[in-house]
């Protein structure tokens, strides 16, 4: 992918919405939002044909930063306004941003939901293992023994895999990549938006503030390192032996499958009900 | 020309017609007894004009598809019960403050939690003024025939599109299961308002600055005005605000826009009210008990009048006012503990004697009933 000039990223910001944004310094998010705006530039969509839904939590302030229809909507629900959006004008470009507690805690149904239905939505959720907007605590994807406000003495639960969950769920596209691998997140994510049905894209991102520093992971550049070290392209992570495979994170795309798109089922069904409808007259 | 038929159709089958003949083109529901023909019947009829259907995975899900439905241009309705209605609370505040227009259907059945499945109650009335958090204005309709629930359901789309804002019509097990004869109009005679759109171009639209309505003109997403929808309390171009200076006014119109047209939201029902030394104030099922209660009272002898609440929220302070001045005694039968006879003690202020009728055996209150209190009172 050739790069995307900084101007044109600027051009896709809202500037009459008031900088500096709401993220602490050295956070992934920041990172996420140009990968999203070279990918969306890079796609070739009007502004006017991308919505933009969020939840609640730090990922919920992102799309308020981008000159497009942008929706931040009640925590846990992004992916049903979505789909509310996407039913009503499919010719719209949909995609939520989540974070991990947000998708897979209290919007857990949905995202399983979501990605049974196969609406063409792209979900980009942000996993950084923690709810860090308010303060900390245990998320469905907080590792096993893991420090949390919530978990002084070492988090007891086992964890999700967003990224398989939304593969056995019927999602039609599931990718994951981090923060740190800049190049391959502008690249997935747009594969994510280009492809007809429901995307996931898990992106890994360090909260330093509220995770790192509560299990002593050091900086957040020591967090970003920690990415690089781990990640591994999921083609060579696959060629591991089973027993290595824990130490590496597959980074890539994960699931690529074509599968029926509800909407286009929908239409089916409108054609014949009221083919039906006709005939009874 | 033909003249119109009379069909025979139960109350909900009203509601899923209703919404219809108001432009209703976009449905998300959740099955539950008793409100699942709505839900049904909208399977049957939205695919056949092309338009959204879709049951969603749980109530908090069917009211964000449909406000999702509704922020891009669509006409939309959900339909449900109690425990249905608890969750949706959340979201509903949301269409509130947001500014959506939505119709809720809620029909009540015995509660709490699972409670009293599904025989009739009416103990939501106060939940669906206060049920989602913070102070918020409320719009609630309620209907006790099936001619009404068609005539409502218009009506609640109308004041959703007009004023932005969810609107609940608040029916019950009873009227809902319940069969009659009605004729509905001809499409012509049905006053149909849709939503406001900008007028001015683009670069020049300022979101939620209003006009004297205090009504904001919101754009359809994805027609060119790209803008932020938030459940934040927000400025006038819709990003989100803490500042008291902005806060305030916020607040101040979106109450506004619901108090200014009060007048407008009044629906009440007189009957035999003239003439009458004492008043039954009902709404919902419960009225049509009255009703009964009235025609046999007059038979014999009882100088007794009815005053039927279609609206609900906002109370309405100036008939219910109207129907107490210069009564004897005033009744509020209803399927719960004193949720409106409280709100009519409040308007009457001490003037006249109002008593309350409340039940909650899971059955209808008789004519009967109301006769003997009315006759104990005497």
């Amino acid at each position: 992918m050739p790069p995307v000039h900084r101007s044109v990223v600027y051009d896709w910001l809202r500037h009459d919405k008031k900088f500096p944004h709401v993220w602490c310094p050295g956070c992934g998010l920041g990172i996420l939002l140009g990968s999203l705006l070279r990918s969306l530039v890079e796609s070739g969509l009007d502004k006017n044909q991308v919505v933009l839904v969020s939840g609640i939590g730090c990922s919920g302030r992102l799309p308020v930063y981008v000159d497009v229809n942008s929706v931040h909507t009640t925590h846990g629900r992004a992916l049903t306004f979505a789909t509310g959006i996407k039913l009503a004008k499919p010719e719209l470009k949909v995609i939520t941003v989540m974070g991990d507690g947000d998708a897979t805690a209290i919007g857990g149904n949905h995202l399983i939901h979501a990605a049974r239905r196969n609406l063409d939505i792209t979900a980009i959720i942000v996993n950084n293992q923690t709810y860090g907007m308010t303060g900390g605590q245990y998320s469905p994807t907080t590792p096993l023994g893991a420090k949390a406000t919530t978990a002084p003495y070492g988090h007891r639960e086992p964890s999700f895999d967003i990224s398989a969950l939304s593969a056995t769920a019927g999602a039609s596209f599931v990718a994951r990549s981090t923060v740190y691998h800049v190049t391959q997140l502008d690249q997935l994510l747009g594969q994510a938006i280009a492809k007809p049905g429901f995307g996931v894209v898990e992106v890994l991102s360090p909260c330093h503030t509220n995770f790192g520093r509560q299990n002593r992971l050091g900086s957040q550049v020591d967090m970003m390192k920690e990415f690089k070290r781990k990640g591994m392209r999921v083609e060579r992570w696959r060629e591991l032996p089973e027993g290595k495979r824990a130490e590496s994170i597959p980074l890539g795309v994960l699931v690529d499958r074509d599968l029926p798109v509800f909407g286009q089922s929908y239409d089916r069904i409108c054609d014949a009900a009221s083919r039906r409808g006709e005939a009874g007259k | 020309m033909a003249k119109p038929r009379a069909q025979l159709l139960q109350g909900n089958e009203a509601i899923a017609l209703g919404a219809l003949a108001a432009g209703c083109n976009f449905f998300a529901g959740y099955p539950i007894t008793p409100a699942s023909e709505i839900t049904e019947r909208m399977s049957r009829e939205m695919p056949a004009r092309g338009y959204p259907f879709i049951q969603m995975e749980d109530e908090i899900a069917s009211i964000g598809c449909c406000i999702g439905g509704s922020l891009a241009g669509k006409k939309v309705m959900t339909a449900t019960s109690g425990p249905g209605f608890s969750l949706m609370q959340e979201n509903l505040g949301y269409a509130c403050i947001a500014e959506v227009p939505l119709v809720v259907v809620n029909v009540m059945r015995g509660g709490p939690s699972t409670g009293l499945p599904t025989n009739v109650a009416q103990g939501d009335v106060q939940q669906a003024r206060w049920g989602t958090h913070g102070d918020h204005p409320a719009i609630v309709l309620c209907p006790a025939t099936v001619a009404q629930c068609y005539e409502l359901t218009i009506t609640a789309f109308n004041w959703a599109e007009r004023f932005r804002t969810p609107v609940v019509l608040l029916s019950d097990e009873v009227v809902a299961h319940m069969r009659e004869k009605v004729v509905l109009p001809e499409p012509h005679e049905i006053e149909v308002i849709d939503r406001r759109q900008p007028t001015v171009p683009p670069d020049w639209y300022v979101p939620y600055k209003t006009d004297g309505s205090l009504i904001p003109q919101l754009a359809n997403l994805g027609e060119g005005y790209r803008y932020h929808v938030t459940g934040l309390v927000h400025d006038e171009r819709g990003f989100p605000t803490r500042r008291a200076d902005e806060v305030e006014p916020f607040y101040n119109r979106l109450f506004g826009k619901i108090s200014r047209h009060f007048a407008d939201l009044e629906r009440v029902k007189a009957y035999q009210l003239d003439d009458a030394e004492m008043v039954i104030i009902a709404y919902g099922c419960t009225a049509r008990a009255a009703a009964a209660a009235v025609r046999i009272g007059r038979e014999r002898g009882l100088k007794v009048g009815m005053l039927q609440l279609m609206s609900i929220w906002p109370f309405p302070r100036r008939p219910v006012e109207e129907a107490l001045t210069g009564k004897r005694l005033a009744l509020v039968p209803e399927l719960n503990m004193g949720q409106i006879s409280r709100e009519v003690k409040r308007v009457n202020d001490g003037r006249t004697q109002v008593l309350r009728h409340g039940k909650m055996d899971g059955s209808m209150i008789t004519p009967d009933e109301i006769l003997g209190r009315l006759r104990e009172a005497k």
